[in-house]
Formats: structure tokens, sequence, C-alpha cells
């Protein structure tokens, strides 16, 4: 089962055999990392199914792949190759400015962006088995994933000291469907599992989101884009795992050559991030 | 979330001590959490009157009365017990002949391709990848009266057993609970449904 552990960002099938040998849980299939996504600009879309297929032969933990926001017909051809999670992402370009994808007309299990308690309930209100942070992905800067996780955290906290009276009001700000608000306050976390993405690259940034909340981590550019990707690798898992162990996480950041290079969020301009997508 | 539960349970208060000498036995269980569902295991376990016990580092396993191996990836689970040098605490708590309870990928780790607490071979996503995942009603010889809900998230199965392992449960054609003497495996998640009788079945069998 999905949950805990690290979900590695690959792009062929080499990549996804270092990411299971380093104990990634899972993997995510794309064509480009989300940092050559930045840099090449253009409309980044589904990847192609050869290469997912690829990846599935490749590999013995689950494969997961993106699709565009609101373009359920990727979503169909994912679920047409029996892909394990279907990552309905902010880093692909949009196709629905106004909607997400149906979530419950699927078998496959989604995982969806979040910047706030609000909008993550609104994606399980559409079906998804999984919320990620959004963070700012490909920035090696885990500034916006902090933000989003405290954002969602602090969300939970708050509505479990509401009464049962406040809760509808709460609802109407959070825009969110009331079920799901209720539940939520009474349980005192989300009905389904909460990981960390969007700007990790190294493991003490790994175990700082687990400490803040976090169930697991998704590593996208932070990996393959630095440059010893299989100590990398390790030394993520192994920190996401330990993460309120600071011996183990020292030793595990030795010796692992440069990490990505980071961009400042203020260099980035509003239409450089990516976390304003989705609704 | 936080860090493994603190050591208040262990304290030998006399007062404590015997009021669990007169029936009200807590066992510590130790739930390995290296990866996986280990959370809900731990839920679980508290409600069925045991004391669940983290376990990442070896020292963690010292003086369990029972131990879980959770459901998760069972590449990334193994991966974690080598890096952490897990294998040889857990094999001194099974060859103690302390209770030990694999679910899903629990059962792949606990089989004998890797730490052979029980001798069986085990089939990966046997059942299929996640679209294949299912629910059904079974009942578990020996464990729980009556059926029990199971849910099956990329499953294995038992390919083989070994002598004087004798099978609980079949779901189409092949075994899906097994067990020899103190290790029990399970194909699919106990954890996953409200229903506790698993959990308890198994904090009994830690207390005796």
């Amino acid at each position: 089962m999905l949950k805990g552990g690290v979900i590695m960002d690959v792009v062929d099938a080499d990549q996804a055999k270092i990411a299971e040998d380093a104990g990634a849980c899972a993997v995510m299939a794309l064509e480009r990392v989300p940092a050559d996504i930045r840099r090449d600009g253009g409309v980044a879309r589904m990847s192609n199914p050869r290469m997912i297929k690829e990846i599935q032969d490749a590999v013995s933990i689950p494969v997961m792949a993106k699709v565009r926001i609101g373009h359920f017909v990727e979503a169909q051809v994912l679920q047409s190759l029996s892909i394990d999670f279907i990552d309905e992402s902010e880093v692909l370009t949009p196709a629905d400015e106004t909607n997400h994808v149906d979530k419950f007309g699927f078998d496959a299990p989604f995982v969806c962006g979040a910047t706030n308690l609000g909008e993550a309930l609104r994606r399980i209100g559409e079906g998804a088995a999984m919320i990620r942070s959004k963070g700012e992905a490909g920035t090696g800067n885990v500034v916006e994933a902090v933000r989003h996780m405290r954002e969602i955290v602090g969300g939970i906290k708050r509505l479990s000291t509401l009464s049962s009276t406040e809760l509808p009001t709460a609802a109407k700000e959070l825009q969110a469907p009331l079920e799901l608000v209720r539940d939520v306050a009474t349980r005192g976390w989300l009905p389904v599992p909460v990981f960390c993405a969007g700007g990790i690259a190294t493991p003490a940034d790994a175990a700082l989101m687990m400490q803040l909340g976090a169930e697991g981590n998704f590593v996208g550019s932070g990996i393959f884009k630095s440059d010893d990707p299989e100590r990398r690798a390790k030394a993520i898992v192994e920190a996401t795992t330990h993460f309120n162990d600071a011996d183990r996480i020292a030793a595990a950041s030795e010796q692992l050559g440069e990490a990505m290079p980071g961009i400042e969020m203020a260099a980035l301009g509003e239409d450089g991030r990516l976390a304003g997508r989705g609704w | 979330m936080a860090a493994s539960p603190d050591a208040a349970g262990n304290q030998t208060d006399p007062s404590t001590d015997s009021s669990a000498r007169s029936g009200a036995v807590r066992p510590r269980i130790g739930v390995l959490a290296v990866q996986g569902g280990f959370q809900r295991h731990v839920e679980h376990l508290r409600e069925a009157g045991a004391e669940p016990v983290e376990v990442r580092l070896p020292a963690e396993l010292e003086a369990l009365d029972g131990l879980i191996l959770p459901g998760g990836e069972s590449t990334t689970i193994t991966m974690g017990i080598e890096k952490a040098g897990l294998a040889k605490g857990i094999l001194a708590h099974h060859q103690a002949g302390r209770p030990t309870l694999g679910t899903c990928a629990g059962m792949i780790v606990a089989g004998r391709e890797h730490l052979g607490l029980i001798d069986i071979t085990t089939k990966r996503n046997a059942f299929g990848r996640q679209l294949s995942s299912f629910e059904d009603d079974i009942s578990v010889e020996g464990v729980v009266d009556g059926p029990i809900r199971a849910v099956f998230i990329r499953a294995p199965w038992v390919e083989s057993t070994g002598e004087g392992v004798q099978v609980l449960a079949e779901v189409r054609g092949h075994p899906v609970a097994v067990r020899q003497g103190n290790v029990t495996a399970l194909s699919f998640h106990p954890e996953l449904t409200p229903d506790n009788r698993i959990h308890q079945w198994f904090k009994e069998l830690c207390v005796a």
C-alpha cells in the first residue's frame, strides 16, 4: 500500500531502476522533470504511453504518471495502461481552467496537489485518494512546500477546535463540502494520505516536511538534477524514514555532491509559478 | 507521525506492575515503521489494548511481546531493514518464540526469500496492479469467528508452502493466510477496516 516513503520522478527505465534500488516506494513516469519543463516552456502534456510501459516493465514498485488538470481523456489513457496512480498535476499545462477531472468516474486512484485545506478538500470531494502539497516544482526551493504543508496542517488543527455549530460557516469559508469538513474536524486529519511535493532537494528538506506532518515525500528534479542521483536518492529515503533522527540525517547528508541549483521565489515572477494552477 | 511512543509504559512502577499481573495485561507490540501503512496498525493495536512501539532502529526491537511487519512496498521495506540493521533483531525476536504477524508486503518480507521467518514463497502483486485491488469476505480459520472483510491492494499470494505451514484462508485457489508456529502471514490489510478482531487475536497471542 502506498503510504510513507519517497516517490521519485523518473524519465526512463534506467532512472526508474536507480530509484527502485535506492528504496523509492513508487516512481512518477514523466518525459521531463519539472526543472526542464520550466526551462523549456511550451505546453507540457501527459507522457508517451510507450515510455510509461517501459518503466512499468522495468520496476516492481507502483508507477504513477501525470495528466493535465481537467484532461479526463489523458486520465482514461493512463487507466487503460493499468497505471497505479494518476497525478492530476499543475506541473503540466492545465487543459481546463474551471473544472478538475471527476475522479469518481475512474477505478485508478488519483493524487492531486493542494496549497491549503480548502483546496485539498475540494480535490477529495472530487474523488482524490491522496493529497500532496504543490510546493513550487522544479525550483529546488522548499519554501512553498513548507507554506502549503503548514496551511493544510494548520487548517486541520483549526477545524478540530470548532463546535459543530461553527462547521457550516467554516465549510463556506474553505469552499469545501460540509460533509468532508465534519469528517476532518472529527478525525483530526484528512481521510486520505498527505504527502509533500515541490522543491525538496536535500535529505534535511525531506525530514523537515515529515516533521511538519507529511506522510511521505515526492521528489522530482531534486534527485536526477543533482551531481550524484544514486546516493542522493538513498539519502533522501533514509531521511524520510528516520526523520526525527538528526544523527542519521547528518550521516546521510555527507558526500552527496552538489544539490540541484535552486531558484529564489522572487525570481520566478507571478507567471513562473505553477502552484497557482488548479481551482 | 511523531516519534515512537515514549517509555512511560515500560517503567516498572510497582502499582502498574501488580495490575498487569492481575489480568490487565498490555503487551508491547512492535510495528516495523521503515515504510508503509504502519500508522493504522499502531491505532488498531492501541484500540485492542496493546502498547504499540514504532520500530525504526535495532534497540526498539528489544523486549517486545510481538511484532507486526506491515504492508507497504516490499522492495522498499527490505532495503529499509537492511539499511537500519534490523534483520538480526527481528530474527532474535522470532527465535525467542515471540509472535510475528506479516500483512501484505509484510507477508513477502517474512517469507523464505527474505527474512525466512515462515517457510513460504510468495508471488508479488499476484492479483494484479493497483487497478485490480479488491475486497472480499473471507474466513480465516482459527483466527476469527465468522467472515472478515479483507482488503487486497496489489496483494501477494502464497506460491508454495513448506512442511508445517498451515493454510488458514484461500482466495481464487491461492492461500492468502498462513501460519507456522508463532508466525502468521496475511495477504490482505486487516488494519484498513474498522473490524479489530485480528489485532485482538494477535494481542491475545502475545499475552499468552
